[in-house]
């Protein structure tokens, strides 16, 4: 008898959300019927600094259907203490609590919210508010902010900032290299503009109970919020989030429609939707703007000799976000001479969040703008520039990774993407009207892994359900789950379901930072592991007793539904036959996934880090500037793939805003107004169909057993780090014209 | 310093003002509804809010996403450009009449086949876009495709996949 297949890590399986989502059956936060629902929308302010003198309400308020408007004069009583209003991320400093005062702290600030029986009563009454203001000189111009920066002091400072160590003595180093290269880059702000935009659907149960249907990245970091800041109390709040459309960072902490919503339901005491409009989703998280001046050192023959960064970001008066900018640098190559030094520069925004690969994408992206300068200096194939600098260890942290197969990934991207055909000098391929460059750049993002339980339950039915508050914002979270448990217990995945996305599961953190599939598989691998023990006690009742001599599941292979001795595929058990000889109807069981303290010793010793190479061809009209991404070649080091298909799904969303990065992503202020000028997607520009042509992706082999228990590395992230460098750089092997400010726009081209 | 705003204060007249109704007989997924809808509301906001057919999303209501895109008589529109009101007697298709669980049409099957979706919000408006480029006839290749589906923004970046799914339906339309 023959072990039977395995369906589970590793198979291309189509996402398991997938019929709800072409059918239009999957609820987003805005989608949910809830009965005598009250429509909010939100009136913004139209200024960026100052306070509310008057809010004159007479005329929104005679629009038949309005019920009432909310605002710092009636709102219901919210917490005083910050730490109240803290969400998961923890930024230091003064969280912002809509409607809290008559205070204007950034340009289309929540201020009031008319409730209307209709959608569209609210929003014409929405125009008829009229409020005066008392303005105050405002700053949102980054340049001038600079003048400002400052590194907050150890206790205010992030709790995911790595601050940069240096090594030998950069400055000297750097000024007797023999090949020295010297800029400063920059990046526009960005925002992450997910397709749905934020919204609250608040269900008064009238019972001093409310379910929340929230846009956000985690549904138990609302709910905590809620609870603590309305004083609803956390046993009385339910948050669900079951299909996100769209995070990016950008819904990573609750957005301020959650505030305005609750307070609108617990004002009127009633259930009551509010979703931002469009131009409102420019009003809060956005990447930081930065700005990165980079000095690089190498030998005659090429070698690194000194890696000196100086970055700073920009923030808000109200809160410290920070990032790791210049660190990624100084860990990529082997150079024993590194400095750095980071600030942040407040100015009157909303705070700037995290955005795909914070930090990285804007850190590690620029700096391989200015290693391939370097390499052009030296006179060296930019490739193989960055193989002879190759780092085997974290070079700023000097710790050996679990594991690093980025050589392998340049190895294996440039051969697909016929590298060795490139001709080096810039300009020099072409092809009708269009010069034709080729560039390549390394990315480089964190491994991580957080403290997640999930819970397991096998009816005797044969039906397998797994459970936990993770957020799948697209990332296939629902699928990783069912094919950790599919390959664990060796059931259909089609016989189980995966729950996520309702506060009341098992404890899970917000999706972000790439550690989902990580640590929600790890999670239910355990809760599944746990049944499996179960099982095989039962089995102990089964006749003829094939286990008697089996004392753990490792001695057992999970397939076909059936549990079978390892070696001895005649002696087995079917899961069912287990449960009705152990007299059992149903088993349940929940885990939690945590680094554990061999963990946490492999967490202070080594590096984990995913890594990338890639490849990029730009072809660029040689008297219009156009600039067109024909190719794109990425390989990927990221350890264990549980999902072909999704996992590659992913990567192609990271070079796509990537590309969106490097040609058309920037949002620009009004510096008189204080406001974002392009707040809409007709003038916010992100890739679209015409923009996307031939991307292809390559996972390298990358065994790693030590980074997390299921070897996953995490996906989400490193798509996007550095294509926009490798696009640069191809813009530069195409035209000759190197530009350091991000997105390479026409105008920029034109005037080098 | 001290500033006033007075937003659409031409409109600030109007405000008291009773909002009419108006019958206004549409027919969605086949099936003839006779509705009194307010001037105001868009086919959108009918559908997602009115009749909870919530499958056709809003991603910005301002006609620069696509997330919203239905067929209007076989044609494909972006309902949140469209006055309810303005469609006596037309025909709607959104996604939920396009296919179902168990009976998917062809496009959504491929969409799950290529993975041509990731957070899945643009996805019905995708899907029946791309229906309303084979029912026009004039995208052939890669090329044609991409270009005549780019009034459907995905921020997931689900774009080549979305490319494939399309093209392997218009082949496979082709060969029948
Ligand atoms: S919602 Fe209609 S085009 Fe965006
Ligand atoms: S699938 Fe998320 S926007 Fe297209």
């Amino acid at each position: 008898m023959n072990a039977p297949q395995k369906v589970g890590i590793g198979t291309p399986l189509s996402r398991v959300d997938g019929v709800a989502k072409v059918t239009g059956t999957a609820k987003y936060a805005a989608e949910y019927r809830v009965p005598d629902m009250l429509y909010g929308v939100t009136v913004v302010s139209a200024i960026a600094k100052g306070r509310i003198v008057t809010l004159n309400e007479e005329a929104a308020r005679a629009v038949p259907g309005v019920i009432d408007i909310i605002s710092h004069l009636n709102r219901p009583k919210h917490a005083w203490f910050n730490r109240s209003w803290k969400d998961e991320l923890k930024i230091p400093g003064e969280p912002f609590k809509a409607f809290h005062d008559d205070r204007i702290q950034f340009a289309a600030q929540p201020i009031a919210v008319v409730v209307a029986k209709t959608f569209e009563a609210a929003r014409f009454a929405a125009t008829l508010v009229d409020v005066k203001y008392e303005t105050e000189p405002h700053n949102i111009d980054f340049e001038t902010s600079l003048a400002e920066k400052f590194m907050p002091g150890v206790g205010h400072r992030r709790n995911t900032y790595h601050p940069p160590k240096d090594h030998g003595d950069a400055e000297r180093a750097f000024g007797e290299a023999p090949l020295q290269h010297a800029a400063e880059y920059h990046l526009a702000v960005e925002h992450q503009m997910q397709m749905e935009m934020h919204a609250s659907t608040v269900h008064w149960h009238g019972d001093g109970t409310v379910t929340i249907y929230d846009k956000v990245q985690g549904s138990q970091t609302s709910k905590e919020l809620v609870a603590s800041a309305f004083g609803l109390g956390e046993k009385n709040v339910r948050v669900v989030n079951a299909f996100v459309g769209g995070g990016f960072g950008g819904a990573l902490r609750p957005q301020w429609q959650l505030h305005v919503a609750t307070m609108a339901a617990i004002h009127l005491q009633r259930s009551v939707r509010v979703v931002m409009t469009r131009s409102q989703m420019f009003s809060h998280a956005h990447r930081p703007e930065c700005t990165y001046q980079i000095r690089l050192g190498a030998a005659a023959d090429g070698k690194l000799v000194a890696v000196l960064g100086d970055a700073t970001t920009s923030t808000s008066r109200f809160e410290s976000n920070m990032e790791d900018i210049v660190t990624w640098g100084m860990m990529n190559y082997a150079c024993s001479n590194i400095q750095g030094s980071y600030a942040i520069a407040p100015r009157d925004t909303y705070t700037s969040a995290d955005m795909r690969a914070p930090g990285a994408a804007t850190g590690m992206t620029l700096f391989e703008i200015a290693i391939d300068e370097l390499a052009y200096k030296a006179g060296a194939d930019p490739l193989a520039f960055r193989l002879l600098n190759y780092s085997d260890i974290d070079n700023m942290n000097r710790k050996p990774f679990t594991s690093k197969a980025l050589r392998e990934a340049c190895h294996e991207g440039a051969e697909r993407f016929g590298w060795a055909k490139r001709s080096p000098e810039p300009r020099s391929m072409k092809e009708g009207r269009e010069l034709i460059g080729w560039g390549v750049a390394t990315g480089l993002w964190e491994a991580n892994f957080m403290k997640t339980s999930a819970s397991a339950k096998l009816s005797a039915d044969g039906h397998l359900e797994v459970a936990s508050a993770a957020s799948d914002i697209g990332t296939g979270t629902y699928t990783v789950m069912v094919q950790v448990a599919a390959d664990t217990l060796g059931l259909l995945p089609e016989s189980i379901t995966a729950r996520l996305g309702d506060s009341d599961l098992p404890t899970a953190p917000v999706e972000g930072g790439s550690w989902g599939a990580a640590s929600t598989g790890a999670a239910v691998q355990l809760a599944c592991q746990t049944i499996a023990k179960k099982l095989l006690k039962a089995a102990g009742g089964v006749e003829g007793r094939p286990f008697h001599d089996v004392s753990s599941i490792d001695e057992l292979e999970f397939a076909g539904g059936y549990m079978i001795r390892r070696g001895d595929p005649t002696r087995r058990v079917g899961l069912l036959d287990a449960m009705r000889a152990g007299g059992l109807d149903v088993i349940e069981a929940q885990e939690t996934a945590s680094p554990g303290i061999g963990g946490m010793i492999s967490l202070a010793t080594k590096a984990r880090n995913t890594h990338s190479a890639v490849f990029v061809e730009a072809r660029v009209d040689e008297e219009l500037d156009q600039v067109r991404i024909t190719r794109v070649v990425i390989a990927v080091a990221a350890g264990r793939i549980i999902n072909p298909k999704t996992a590659r799904s992913q990567i192609l969303g990271g070079v796509v805003m990537g590309i969106g990065m490097a040609l058309h992503e920037e949002t620009a202020p009004d510096k008189t107004l204080g406001k974002w000028i392009n707040h809409s997607f007709g003038e916010y520009h992100v890739p679209a169909h015409a923009d996307i042509e031939d991307i292809e992706v390559i996972f390298v082999d990358e065994p790693d057993p030590e980074v997390t228990p299921l070897g996953v590395k995490g996906l989400g992230e490193i798509g996007i780090v550095s294509v926009a460098a490798a696009v640069v750089n191809a813009i530069y092997h195409a035209t000759g014209k190197r530009v350091r400010s991000l997105p390479v726009t026409v105008d920029k081209l034109l005037a080098v | 310093m001290s500033q006033v705003f007075t937003p659409n204060s031409e409109l600030q007249h109007l405000a008291g003002q009773p909002i009419a109704e108006i019958a206004t007989t549409l027919t969605i997924n086949g099936v003839e509804r006779q509705l009194v809808i307010e001037p105001w509301t868009t086919l959108l906001d009918l559908l997602r809010d009115k009749l909870d057919l919530i499958g056709t999303k809003k991603g910005c209501d301002h006609g620069q996403c696509g997330a919203c895109t239905v067929l209007i008589d076989g044609t494909r529109v972006n309902a949140c450009l469209k006055l309810a009101v303005t469609l006596d007697g037309c025909e709607i298709t959104t996604i939920e009449g396009l296919g179902q669980d168990g009976n998917l049409h062809p496009l959504q099957a491929a969409f799950i086949e290529h993975d041509a979706f990731q957070c899945g919000y643009c996805t019905p408006g995708q899907i029946c876009s791309a229906q309303g480029l084979i029912n026009e006839g004039r995208a052939r290749t890669r090329l044609e495709v991409r270009e005549q589906m780019s009034g459907n923004i995905c921020r997931c970046g689900a774009y080549t996949n979305i490319a494939d799914a399309v093209l392997e339906v218009l082949e496979s339309m082709e060969r029948a």
